[in-house]
């Protein structure tokens, strides 16, 4: 299994992104604040580029360096959505941070910096080598939550995140030290080969619940989601587009492939933690999002309540399974993308609102991003024929298929509940009278909201090769 | 001028529609790309062509009435209108169920936006109650694609046969669904609301139309798919359709709105259909199409016509009018013939329905057909009731003086109905012989299920 020398053309687009990131932070040091605008241009062309790599680069290898690194299909499909991600939440930063005059340099760096870490995270074939992304990509975060630090609300978001996200970087440590003492490996396949014959001891099944613990905090499924709703709201709109899209795929990238590479043999033991925290979570999400006022916060009950479903396609642990999250999280991106990208159009004069209320009779003001946005809303409430309901649709598939049928009842009964908050922004947007009227939106968020809403509305039309691609990258992992 | 342009586009559309149908009626099955899949039978293509119907009236209808954003409105209007045909003509489960629920987008924005007083929480319930059903539906047909390995309504009528007790499920899965839509007793409250609530277009397309999608849901997917469990049912179907006749009928006596009366009569009139289609006979089956296709026509011109008054006075309360015969003589005619065919009177289109689904239930079980014929009666006292209330009498009201009669738009909006109606009356058979091949079809396999199921069991004993 381990080459002489690694074979470093499958890291090609992480040494890319990591010798990158060190290039910008020099010129950075040496040009000074000047250099901003250059750098956030060069960090977007970097992520592309990366992005451009993980797409030529070649897929039928096995792990290397030492069994630690992935470069398969399922990488592969993941690492472009969360570069695809990372790209259009930076390019929305852009303005944002020029208006609010917290406009630096670091930014772009630490964005791509914790790109880097994500991509390690998904390509990640052994405890440790997850753990190195893991807190790579974390502390990068923790930095951009807080780093509008005049402002009090972005700093309490990055203190809270960083406590709580230190904890559970701390849980899953303890659960992987747990599996590692009882099996005797770390890479995931040895911990697959060790388990073959599906017996689970305790201290492996506790092992597995404290990895488990961390990967739903990173994901924000209930019962470690306190963080979200504060963090989102606090943290500057552009960078929680960020966490909201790029963070999440990468957390759940992680999440599918620990479960599904290390833990095959003993699906039951991961499987009733996966249902309940997908129950549990959609339930919340569900109701907690009814009550809110703040656009921000219900964006994050809404990711809550969206990672749960993505939970029910893992639950299947079928190849079919993790297409659906596949397809899920794709889907997701591109609708998450799109609601921030009219959250940060929301401007009257110069001040960013993001009360609900402050959308009122936007069909009459600005007809055609109230109708991408009600698509959207329609979409994330899971309303054919737009994407959402095919994301919904193909985990629930795999959902009945491994004959899990009171989950696919719940998660239905669910959505109805979920599609009621949306639909209560629509209400808002089509039928109350303007109150305010907006500035006109940016460019990049113009583009950003066409493409995403555009993906969202017509995906019905021509959806094989997402579904494909999903497909091969779910056979990648069996 | 907007409101012109987009007619002329519509016009454009509808002939396209015709042609279509003719089109299809030759080849019988269109087929396409393996999921996406349309064609037309004797059973769908009565609606379609009554969708492509209705569709042009509701345009004349909101001529007037429909005074702000009135291009948007045009829009949710033909972007319904493709649905409903898609769902009619729809051979893949997934397109289907797409197409079903995808109509709900543009029913929320018509009721939310340019409906009534009422409107948010109308909406809301509408969309809320048939999402819920629908999603029900999805988990069933999630497991038939499971189970069947294909989505292709053809293949599973011909080559699938699911065991009864995964048909039980499935069954009440869909039932879900298309009773929530159709609307069953008691799963109908949305429908009142959604109705009185909708502008006078959009109340016809709901009653005329989407209702018919529950109908057309039984005779495609329960009967057809799950004939053990449509069998096992039936008499479940029945008592609530029963419940239904005769309850709807004594709420919509009590109704003050005319609009909420009509609904409520609906409500009972789709009881009649789901009773026929659960007899299983060929008189039930064809006696509920042709229910549904006159009632899409009646229905709709009643609720045309309460628009005609709506647009003058502004008011749907039954005690704000009496007295019209005198001052609105053609109006007065028009909703005679309605009222009647309501009522089921003979010589009408709602006649010919209501005595073949009660003939059907009478071959099934005569209790049934007992408490549904006294349905009949009531549906008479609320609609005549109703009648004299509003347009016999004197005239009382001062502001009732000045009303106008029918204008030459309105009156080419309600003759082609009038002449359709009676038509259908006494000469029923273009929509009977339409359907009656399909309806034999599906019959004759349903009863070869179950008799293969009865011999089964038999052998097992």
């Amino acid at each position: 299994m381990t080459d002489a020398l690694p074979h470093f053309a499958l890291a090609l687009p992480e040494i890319a992104l990591a010798v990158g990131a060190l290039t910008l932070i020099l010129i950075g040091a040496i040009v000074g604040d000047k250099a901003t605008s250059l750098i956030n241009g060069l960090a977007v062309a970097l992520i592309a580029l990366a992005g451009v790599l993980v797409a030529v680069a070649p897929v039928d290898h096995g792990p290397s360096f030492g069994g630690g690194f992935t470069a398969d299909a399922f990488a592969r499909f993941m690492k472009i959505l969360a570069y695809v991600a990372a790209v259009a939440a930076l390019s929305l930063s852009f303005d944002y941070m020029r208006r609010e005059k917290f406009a630096r340099y670091e930014y772009a760096v630490l964005v791509v910096l914790s790109t880097l870490g994500m991509s390690l995270m998904i390509s990640a074939s052994d405890l440790i080598s997850l753990y190195l992304g893991l807190e790579l990509q974390s502390l990068a975060l923790y930095v951009i939550a807080a780093i509008h630090r005049d402002d009090i609300r972005s700093t309490e978001a990055g203190l809270k995140y960083f406590v709580l996200g230190a904890l559970s970087s701390g849980m899953l440590l303890y659960g992987a030290s747990l599996v590692y003492g009882t099996t005797g490996a770390v890479g995931f396949a040895d911990i697959a080969a060790a388990l073959k014959d599906g017996h689970a001891s305790l201290g492996l099944v506790f092992g597995i619940v404290f990895l488990l613990a961390g990967f739903a905090f990173k994901i924000s499924a209930v019962p470690f989601h306190m963080w979200t709703p504060d963090v989102y709201e606090g943290a500057p709109t552009p960078i929680t587009a960020f966490f909201a899209s790029a963070a999440k795929v990468a957390a759940v990238a992680m999440f599918v492939r620990v479960v599904t590479e290390a833990f095959p043999t003993v699906t039951q033991e991961w499987r009733q933690v996966v249902v309940f925290v997908a129950i549990a979570s959609m339930a919340l999400g569900a109701f907690a999002a009814i009550g809110q006022r703040n656009l921000k916060r219900l964006m994050a009950y809404s990711s809550i309540g969206h990672m749960g479903y993505v939970l029910v396609g893992l639950a299947a642990g079928t190849p079919e399974g993790v297409r659906g999250v596949a397809v899920y999280s794709a889907i997701y991106v591109a609708m998450t993308l799109g609601a921030f990208a009219c959250i940060l159009s929301m401007r009257v004069g110069d001040k960013y609102v993001e009360s609900i209320d402050d959308l009122a009779g936007l069909s009459r003001t600005k007809p055609a991003m109230a109708f991408v946005l009600a698509m959207i809303l329609f979409s994330l409430a899971g309303i054919p024929p737009l994407a959402g309901f095919f994301a919904k649709f193909y985990v629930f598939y795999a959902a009945v298929n491994a004959g899990l049928y009171p989950l696919a009842v719940i998660g239905f009964v669910l959505s109805v509940v979920g599609a009621f908050y949306y639909l209560r922004i629509v209400k808002i947007i089509y039928f109350d009278e303007p109150t305010v009227e907006f500035a006109p939106m940016t460019g990049a968020a113009k583009v950003v909201l066409t493409l995403a809403g555009g993906f969202t509305l017509l995906y019905f039309i021509y959806p094989a090769p997402l579904t494909a691609a999903a497909a091969t990258a779910a056979q990648s992992l069996f | 001028m907007v409101n012109f342009i987009v007619s002329c586009v519509l016009w454009a559309k509808f002939d396209f529609n015709a042609a279509g149908f003719q089109f299809v009626e030759q080849a019988d099955w269109l087929g396409g790309a393996i999921t996406y899949k349309m064609g037309v039978d004797g059973i769908s293509t009565p609606f379609v062509i009554l969708t492509a119907f209705l569709m042009p009236f509701c345009i004349l209808a909101s001529w007037r009435s429909i005074t702000h954003r009135v291009k948007e409105y045009m829009i949710a209007f033909l972007v319904l209108e493709t649905l409903m045909i898609g769902v009619f003509c729809a051979l893949d489960l997934v397109l289907f169920y797409l197409l079903f629920e995808a109509g709900l987008i543009p029913m929320f924005l018509i009721i939310g936006i340019w409906g009534g007083k009422r409107r948010v929480y109308a909406s809301f319930k509408f969309f809320l109650y048939t999402l819920l059903g629908s999603l029900l539906m999805l988990v069933g047909i999630l497991a038939m694609y499971g189970y069947a390995g294909t989505t292709d309504i053809q293949h599973i009528l011909t080559q699938t046969k699911f065991p009864a007790e995964m048909q039980t499920w499935l069954w009440l899965g869909f039932f879900a669904s298309f009773a929530v839509k159709m609307p069953m007793w008691p799963v109908h409250t949305w429908l009142p609301d959604a109705h009185v609530e909708a502008p006078t277009a959009g109340s016809v397309i709901l009653a005329g139309i989407l209702l018919k999608m529950g109908g057309y849901g039984f005779l495609r997917f329960s009967l057809p798919m799950f004939p053990l469990a449509s069998e096992y049912f039936a008499p479940m179907v029945f008592a609530l359709s029963v419940v239904a006749i005769i309850y709807t009928s004594l709420v919509a006596l009590m109704q003050e709105d005319i609009k909420k009366l009509i609904a409520y009569s609906s409500v009972a009139h789709m009881g009649f259909v789901t009773m026929g289609i659960f007899t299983l006979n060929p008189q039930g089956v064809q006696g509920a199409v042709f229910q549904m296709v006159s009632h899409g026509i009646v229905s709709g011109a009643l609720f045309l016509c309460v628009g005609v008054v709506y647009d003058r006075m502004h008011t749907r309360e039954i005690k704000a009018f009496g007295g019209l015969v005198n001052v609105m003589p053609w109006y007065a005619f028009a909703f005679l013939v309605f009222t009647m065919a309501n009522v089921g009177l003979p010589g009408t289109s709602g006649f010919v329905g209501e005595f073949l689904t009660l003939m059907g239930a009478f071959g099934a079980n005569t209790w049934v057909a007992f408490f549904a014929t006294t349905g009949v009666v009531l549906s008479a006292a609320y609609a005549l009731w109703l009648y004299r209330r509003v347009v016999f009498g004197e005239i009382t009201k001062p502001e009732l003086h000045g009303i106008a009669d029918l204008n030459r738009r309105e009156i080419v909006l309600l003759a082609p109905l009038v002449i359709l109606t009676v038509l259908f009356g006494v000469w029923p058979a273009p929509i009977l012989d339409m359907s009656a091949a399909s309806v034999d079809g599906i019959l004759s396999s349903a009863q070869a299920a179950i008799d293969a199921a009865g011999k089964t069991a038999e052998a097992v004993k």
